[in-house]
């Protein structure tokens, strides 16, 4: 083991390749449906992206549209000319023995994001381009044979190609997370991490602290979780110091991430790199986009998480129910909404509902269907809440039912008898009787002495008796009067 | 010779039409002009024309496309071996729109393989014979249309044209080439060679029949981005008195001089129809060559890369690993010249090269195009002839690739700049070899072009 005495010598520098795929109905140049997901092998292929001979591209302008919704989302520039270039190689799963991407020209110039970190700072992280281009297709090996799946092949991406500004692994994963959330919420992408939706080839190099060139860098190719861009990095930071420290080199190279033994392994070095002859594809013409045509696209972008994290600034909550919130686009909208038309103070008590009672659980969220309230449903349930009408924990017993397709919190309220007694003459009788009682005189004594926390036992005693319906403040005042 | 209304007036029936084609293309057999017949699908769209189910301007015209379209009835080979056995599951924007017309595809003509070639020698399936001298080559790329129209076993055949391939075999036959404005018929469905200057044309025994062919296959495809706004109107209106420019350097003394006197006859005949005819400079003509040999291998390096004997096509036997099986398969799939151009694009893209080469071409080419564009302020047609010689001996330049690509130095400038250019027969030489005139115009001049050979063509 590497000792952070050690560690703490060094930078570690991070740039990101990201491969978004892009939320179109079909692919990137043919009509296929591209939705491969579930599909059978080869079923969504179409003869351009099997690579018949005289087949030719029709660029899908949707695809075109939805980059150029993701360089708002990336605030970047959008190239008024850009241009598609073949990139060459052979492989079964590449039917035209080219990718057709964006080498020279590409669509997004450079633009930033602002990522937050879990500590409440930001990074900015240059982006340095991102361009469209296809997938490819997959695969799959069988002992002395393999079998090509083309259902992806032509599948629209854009790669966005960040600057090597981030600095740690922590900073890493926040770019990764931040970066999904913004392709998500502009509709650039479906964002099924699962499904490989965003792509990560993380490029790590490490340096002595206060050098002034980076290190040699090693890229991990293929994450496709927010975690394993964390653990991917760290890893390499360490790998790569024990090198160093033991007197080796590092070697340009890409890398593999082992899930399961959370380690990176060695694919090919720089020496095996191919050449890729790009050169442009005549087959498409250039790109030509007017800045009324990209602001009437970038008009349609909703409101990103940067927007709502400022909106939501005066409702002082923990970033932890800003995440929970951010999670879902259909929260974050729902909850802005509540902002504009009902204030901070009821919208604070719904976002915390969202956080405790839908955040954190993606896993358990995923198998129950979450219905969304309305907005006047948790309006009322929150003004109810706040009017002393229900207790906190009643109030959150009635999200819940909310989130689970029922409706009109007042009418479960009074189904559930969750209802709390604010009638001063009702509650007046209860903590009369409570007080009378003789298993209290015990705690009156003490509070009497100056033991002031004991009341708490007595409010109990009048919750327990209004089966929980009395209103605790008022319960509280009324004891106190009595005293 | 047939002409396309000839053709309908003569015969009786479609059925009698597509029948005396097929006669004619059995008697004709020897010259190797067609690759295969696609007699059960002719004749049941003969019969359907005959019931009067297929209409059209060409219903019932029989026809030969090379066999570098896909097109139902017969295997779309692109002569060679990589394709022998391919059979395309749907067919070309520039077939089916004449289709639509009531054409009938009786046949598919012979090509070099992938069209490389000037001369139809590099077929995998055996070369094609000239037309009027067995002993000679048809020329090429699309020796096999040219030579199946001067036989007249049909009034009409497609083409593709990159650097020559239509004009320079219709020079070598004595039958009228097309090459049109870049994107104007669909490249959807043709086995690409290269993207920026393959076309789509044909050969006809009249400029009338050609501009009709050309006036149904033009116009945009959804399917080809290339494609222009349809633009092609046929006329036979001619604007009198137009300036020409001959081309000087075409006419130098490397040129053969019975190339030449026929040239000069032609010009004589422009001069007596009214317009005026002077020589110009174009000395861009002499670097075209090495331009158009940097850009068109470059791109054929690329879109043939697809045959990989993994999905579809040729596929090598007996090998072990997957390097192995892209090496062997396109070794023995590819003919000597597919695979001299597919190195010699490699080349010309690699890394430490591409700049050098690939770039520097494309830079040249923007001045050709800059040239042609100060000509053309002061010209309506530019004048050369098709090829420096009339049609040389089979064999005779197999061995020289250089020397078979120097055949190419009139045709493959106007490709290069995208240009319309058509070749029209201008009479033969001593030996009784026809001699091809071309005529260049700008963009989109491509009726013009023909309405003005159409008004010397009865005269020739």
């Amino acid at each position: 083991m590497i000792s952070d005495e050690i560690l703490n010598k060094y930078d570690i520098t991070i740039g990101i390749e990201c491969h978004v795929q892009l939320a179109t109905a079909t692919k990137l140049f043919s009509g296929a449906d591209n939705d491969a997901r579930d599909k059978s092998p080869n079923s969504v292929v179409s003869p351009i992206d099997f690579g018949l001979p005289g087949m030719l591209p029709v660029l899908n302008r949707e695809a075109v549209n939805l980059a150029i919704k993701a360089g708002k989302a990336l605030n970047a520039p959008i190239a008024q000319v850009s241009r598609f270039d073949r990139k060459h190689y052979f492989y079964p799963d590449l039917p035209k023995g080219y990718q057709t991407t964006q080498m020279y020209h590409p669509i997004i110039l450079a633009g930033h994001i602002d990522a937050p970190l879990e500590d409440g700072t930001t990074i900015r992280v240059g982006i340095h381009h991102a361009h469209m281009e296809e997938d490819a297709g997959k695969l799959t090996h069988y002992g002395d044979y393999s079998l090509v799946d083309l259902n992806r092949a032509g599948t629209p991406l854009i790669e966005i190609v960040s600057d090597p500004d981030i600095h740690s692994a922590a900073g890493a994963k926040a770019y990764a997370t931040e970066l999904h959330h913004l392709m998500t919420y502009a509709g650039v992408t479906r964002g099924d991490l699962y499904h490989g939706n965003m792509r990560f080839d993380v490029n790590v190099s490490v340096a002595l602290k206060g050098a002034t060139e980076l290190g040699t860098r090693a890229e991990v190719k293929n994450l496709n979780s927010f975690r394993s861009v964390e653990k991917a990095a760290e890893y390499e930071f360490r790998r790569q110091v024990q090198r160093l420290e033991s007197g080796e080199a590092i070697v340009q190279e890409t890398r593999g991430w082992d899930d399961t033994k959370q380690v990176t392994n060695s694919q090919r070095s720089k020496e095996d790199a191919q050449d890729y002859r790009y050169m442009p594809d005549a087959d498409i013409p250039p790109i030509v986009l007017s800045s009324e045509e990209i602001e009437t696209i970038q008009a349609t972008v909703p409101i990103l998480p940067p927007e709502y994290r400022a909106k939501w600034q005066t409702l002082d909550v923990d970033r932890s129910v800003i995440d929970a919130l951010l999670s879902v686009q259909a929260y974050a909208e729902l909850v802005t909404a509540i902002q504009e038309q009902s204030g901070d103070a009821i919208t604070k008590r719904v976002a915390n509902w969202f956080a405790s009672a839908l955040g954190g659980k993606d896993e358990e969220n995923l198998a129950t269907e979450v219905t969304l309230p309305t907005r006047d449903d948790l309006v009322e349930l929150a003004t109810m809440t706040a009017d002393n009408q229900l207790s906190s924990t009643a109030a959150k017993e009635i999200f819940v039912d909310l989130t689970r397709g029922a409706t009109n919190p007042r009418a479960i309220a009074e189904q559930k008898n969750l209802l709390q007694v604010s009638d001063e003459g009702a509650i007046i009788a209860i903590v009369e009787e409570v007080l009378a009682d003789p298993t209290s005189a015990k705690a009156i004594e003490d509070i009497k002495n100056g033991n002031d926390k004991v009341i708490g036992f007595l409010v109990g005693q009048v919750m327990k008796q209004s089966q929980g319906k009395a209103n605790p403040a008022l319960a509280q005042k009324l004891i106190r009067e009595r005293l | 010779m047939t002409t396309i209304s000839e053709c309908i007036r003569q015969t009786s029936s479609a059925r009698a039409r597509v029948e005396a084609a097929f006669e004619k293309a059995a008697a004709h057999e020897h010259y190797h002009a067609l690759l295969s017949l696609t007699k059960e699908r002719a004749l049941e769209r003969a019969d359907a024309v005959d019931r009067g189910d297929i209409t059209g301007r060409l219903a019932g015209v029989p026809f030969v496309v090379k066999d570098n379209f896909l097109a139902f009835g017969a295997p779309t080979t692109a002569a060679s071996k990589m394709l022998e056995n391919f059979t395309a599951p749907l067919q070309a924007t520039a077939v089916e729109r004449l289709e639509a017309e009531g054409a009938i595809c009786i046949g598919k003509a012979n090509l070099d393989a992938f069209a490389h070639g000037g001369s139809t020698e590099n077929s995998a399936f055996g070369p094609t014979l000239n037309a009027v001298d067995t002993t000679k080559v048809a020329g090429g790329s699309s020796g096999g249309s040219a030579v199946v129209t001067a036989l007249d076993i049909v009034s009409f055949a497609l083409g593709t044209d990159t650097g020559g391939s239509i004009r320079q075999p219709a020079s070598f036959n004595g039958v009228v080439g097309v090459k049109p404005t870049y994107g104007t018929v669909s490249r959807y469905g043709v086995v690409a060679m290269a993207s920026s200057t393959d076309t789509i044309g044909c050969f006809a025994h009249t400029t009338a029949d050609a501009a009709l062919i050309m006036d149904i296959m033009a116009g945009q495809d959804e399917r080809d981005m290339t494609t222009l706004p349809n633009f092609f109107a046929p006329t036979t209106n001619v604007t009198a008195g137009q300036k020409i420019g001959l081309i000087r350097e075409s006419m130098s003394d490397d040129v053969d001089s019975e190339v030449r006197a026929r040239m000069n006859e032609y010009v004589a005949k422009l001069r007596a129809a009214g317009h005026t005819i002077d020589e110009v400079d174009l000395p861009m003509l002499t670097h075209s060559l090495a331009m158009y040999y940097i850009i068109v291998p470059a791109e054929v390096s690329s879109n043939l890369a697809r045959y990989d004997g993994i999905r579809y096509g040729y596929r090598a036997e007996g090998v072990q690993t997957l390097a192995e099986l892209y090496g062997k398969t396109r070794d023995q799939g590819f003919v000597t010249e597919n695979k001299r151009r597919i190195m010699i694009g490699s080349f010309v893209l690699s890394s430490g090269y591409f700049d050098a080469y690939y770039l520097q071409a494309q830079k040249a080419r923007t001045l050709l195009i800059n040239a042609y564009n100060e000509l053309f302020k002061n010209y309506d047609v530019l004048l050369s002839p098709v090829s420096p010689t009339p049609a040389f001996g089979l064999g005779e330049n197999t061995a020289d690739p250089i020397k078979m690509y120097l055949a190419d130095i009139m045709t493959v400038p106007p490709s290069l700049a995208g240009l319309p250019a058509i070749s029209v027969p201008a009479g033969v030489t001593a030996a009784g070899l026809p001699v091809g005139v071309q005529l260049i115009g700008p963009r989109k001049s491509d009726a013009a072009l023909l309405a003005l050979a159409g008004s010397l063509e009865d005269q020739a």
